[in-house]
């Protein structure tokens, strides 16, 4: 009976969440599935009846090419981001108390500046008679014919900047939480440095990991501005392909199609999350006060 | 022949606080050699010296003869039983006693051999599987002896390894600690704040105070031969009297006046005290006899009269509170035999208190700074005007 009436409640409190959710989200997700199998009309809208043809275009060659660099650039973007957020976590973790707090501010002091403000000041810095551009020259690094900007690897920079610290905010909280004498026990059991390391702290901060993995790659295989904006005809990625449909071609069951395999790529992953996660019993050992 | 184990001359200083202010102890081989001591006085951080994760600012660590001093703590045979265990939260039970032998490189049958050894002693082996999170304290605790034990380490270090355990468990683990320790037969370094751990466990107890050490003895000794307050203050419960010592008696007693009383008090005089020095008469409270008549006299016996401030019955003791003079003077009797007709000593009885002169100590009067540590009823804690010269002392620690 009470059990019964929690279970109730329960339903009741979740009932907003998931009202929301199922109306703003998994409604227009179907919507957007659907229309992938419709055909397009003259006037940019969408046609009557039910077609396979949408999908048979993304045959076109073009498309596994972009669909492959999109999958590269998010990968080795999230593989940059966490292998600099490791680091930057396990200092910031092991920083006296006192200079936490600074430092996490100046991870998230970026945030306070508009995104499109800092990707056109990337734009600025690298642009041929940008300072950076100038500095390089000068200093013999690059030459002075090649340009900085319109290629895939400048997106990626742009890419790594801007994930940067959602790599780095939930390794830091786990790196936070993280026992440290285990380092130390490890270290009295016969690991150096960074044995204890590779053995006891990246299994230790192991979630941490995984969330900057997800909050990583998924916004980046979406990405659309910064390719926009940084790359050239040689760095689109699939979410400028989308806005190219949409909003150039008129083609929403195009847009649709594609969108929805962007959406494939990204549940793909969150679906094997919980495979890698493991189960939830890494409790952090209560401290008591050293003598 | 060297030491086994040798810690000379060590200081350390975190920031404006000395740490460890100059120790020299030797420990050795097989022994169970205690560390004890209030919060902050310097022992977890000499065993940590020992582990390698401290590097002292002064003085060397030799171990079987060869300074250890500079090595990082891997290459050291000492391993260490933290004090929250610090099992590895992603491994089994079983894997967090194979990591040490795995990171040696053991071949994988030894290792299954060894680790099935060590379950056995620590009795885990229905656990073998689980995770600690899953495991109780007293598991924990085991798989930690178990994990630093398969090292056969020359060393084992045990830091509050018990602290964290209810007193029953903890009882339960002082047991089976020592006889792990002897069927293992290897040297535990034993850190801990808890004097009753301290004394049942022990060969030999070094009792610390602000960084240096006090007194090192076996646990009878540093209980009934204190050689300083501190140390007999620290270690179970004592009154100080204070006075100076009026004349020498008998051979090797001697008579101390206390302005407070009358008669001077006989007492034995073993630190060969002369006339005029200032002391502390220490005695514990289960060294007094307690009585409303007055007590047969007796040439060693010393006698005071007063008044039961306070009476707090204990079952096994009871523990009275005797005012003499400016004194409040514990005492505590066991009944040996409980007579119910007997008239039991009350709340403002007058009471006769003695004692035997072998049972009182003089002791050095200590610092003023050492007195927030000395938990000792108000009325008998003095005020020092001066600073005693502490020449005794440092003839005392090596012994």
């Amino acid at each position: 009976m009470n059990q019964r009436r929690r279970a109730w409640r329960e339903i009741l409190l979740t009932a907003p969440s998931f009202g929301w959710l199922v109306v703003l989200f998994v409604v227009p997700t179907l919507v957007v599935f659907a229309i992938a199998f419709k055909p397009p009309d003259a006037l940019g809208g969408i046609g009557h009846g039910w077609t396979l043809g949408t999908w048979r275009h993304l045959g076109n060659p073009n498309y596994p090419a972009i669909i492959w660099r999109t999958l590269w650039m998010s990968l080795v973007t999230t593989a940059l981001c966490v292998l600099l957020a490791v680091p930057t976590g396990y200092c910031m973790a092991r920083a006296p108390r006192r200079w936490r707090q600074p430092l996490m501010l100046l991870v998230v002091v970026p945030f306070w500046t508009s995104f499109l403000v800092r990707v056109f000041a990337w734009k600025t810095l690298l642009h041929p008679d940008g300072a950076l551009k100038r500095l390089l020259v000068a200093l013999h690094l690059v030459a002075d014919s090649t340009s900085l900007l319109y290629r895939p690897e400048t997106v990626l920079l742009v890419l790594v900047y801007t994930y940067l610290p959602f790599a780095i905010l939930p390794v830091y909280a786990a790196s936070e939480k993280f026992d440290f004498s285990l380092m130390e026990a490890a270290q009295d059991l016969g690991a150096h440095r960074f044995r204890a390391f590779v053995s006891v702290f990246l299994p230790g901060i192991r979630r941490g990991l995984l969330t900057a993995v997800a909050m990583v790659l998924i916004p980046a295989l979406g990405s659309y501005v910064i390719p926009d904006v940084m790359g050239g005809t040689n760095s689109e990625m699939i979410g400028n392909k989308i806005a190219q449909r949409t909003f150039v071609d008129r083609n929403l069951p195009h847009a649709s199609a594609l969108a929805t395999l962007l959406m494939l790529a990204v549940l793909l992953p969150l679906a094997l999350y919980p495979l890698f996660a493991g189960r939830n019993n890494d409790q952090k050992p209560d401290r008591k006060e050293v003598a | 022949m060297a030491e086994f184990l040798e810690f000379r001359d060590i200081k350390k200083s975190f920031g404006a606080v000395q740490a460890v202010d100059g120790v020299s102890l030797t420990v050795q081989r097989g022994e169970i050699f205690s560390l004890l001591g209030p919060s902050g006085c310097g022992k977890t951080t000499l065993l940590r010296m020992l582990a390698g994760f401290e590097a002292p600012d002064q003085g060397r660590i030799l171990l079987n003869g060869v300074d250890i001093t500079d090595q990082p703590p891997h290459k050291r045979q000492v391993n260490t039983i933290f004090q929250n265990y610090a099992l590895f939260p992603h491994m089994n039970v079983r894997e967090n006693i194979a990591f040490g032998l795995k990171l040696a490189k053991v071949s994988r049958k030894e290792i299954d051999e060894r680790v099935d050894a060590m379950l056995e002693l620590v009795q885990m082996r229905d656990q073998a599987k689980k995770r600690p999170s899953e495991i109780s304290g007293g598991q924990k605790q085991r798989v930690a002896i178990a994990r630093a034990l398969i090292l056969k380490p020359q060393v084992l270090l045990l830091d509050e390894p018990l602290a964290a355990l209810d007193l029953k468990l903890r009882q339960r683990m002082l047991l089976e600690l020592d006889l792990i320790h002897d069927e293992v037969g290897i040297t535990f370094l034993y850190v801990t704040h808890d004097q009753g751990e301290a004394m049942s466990l022990s060969d030999r107890v070094a009792v610390m105070n602000s960084g240096k050490i006090e007194q090192i003895g076996t646990p009878i000794e540093v209980y009934e031969a204190p050689t300083s307050s501190f140390v007999a203050a620290f270690i179970g419960d004592t009154n100080f009297l204070e006075g100076a010592v009026a004349a020498l008696a008998d051979g090797d007693y001697c008579r101390v006046r206390m302005p407070e009383f009358e008669s001077p008090l006989l007492c034995f005089n073993d630190k060969r005290l002369s006339v005029g020095n200032r002391v502390y008469l220490s005695i514990r409270p289960e060294k007094f006899t307690i009585s409303r008549e007055q007590p047969q006299p007796d040439r060693l016996r010393n006698m005071l009269q007063g008044k039961v401030e306070d009476v707090i019955y204990l079952g096994n003791v009871t523990k009275y509170w005797v005012r003499v003079g400016e004194y409040r003077i514990s005492v505590s009797r066991q009944h040996n035999r409980f007579l119910l007709d007997e008239q039991p000593i009350r709340w403002e009885d007058d009471v006769w208190i003695s004692w035997h002169a072998d049972d009182g100590f003089m002791l050095e009067r200590y610092s003023e700074s050492d007195e927030d540590l000395l938990q000792v009823p108000p009325e008998t804690v003095f005020e020092t005007e001066e600073e005693p010269e502490d020449s005794s002392q440092d003839g005392e620690d090596r012994r």
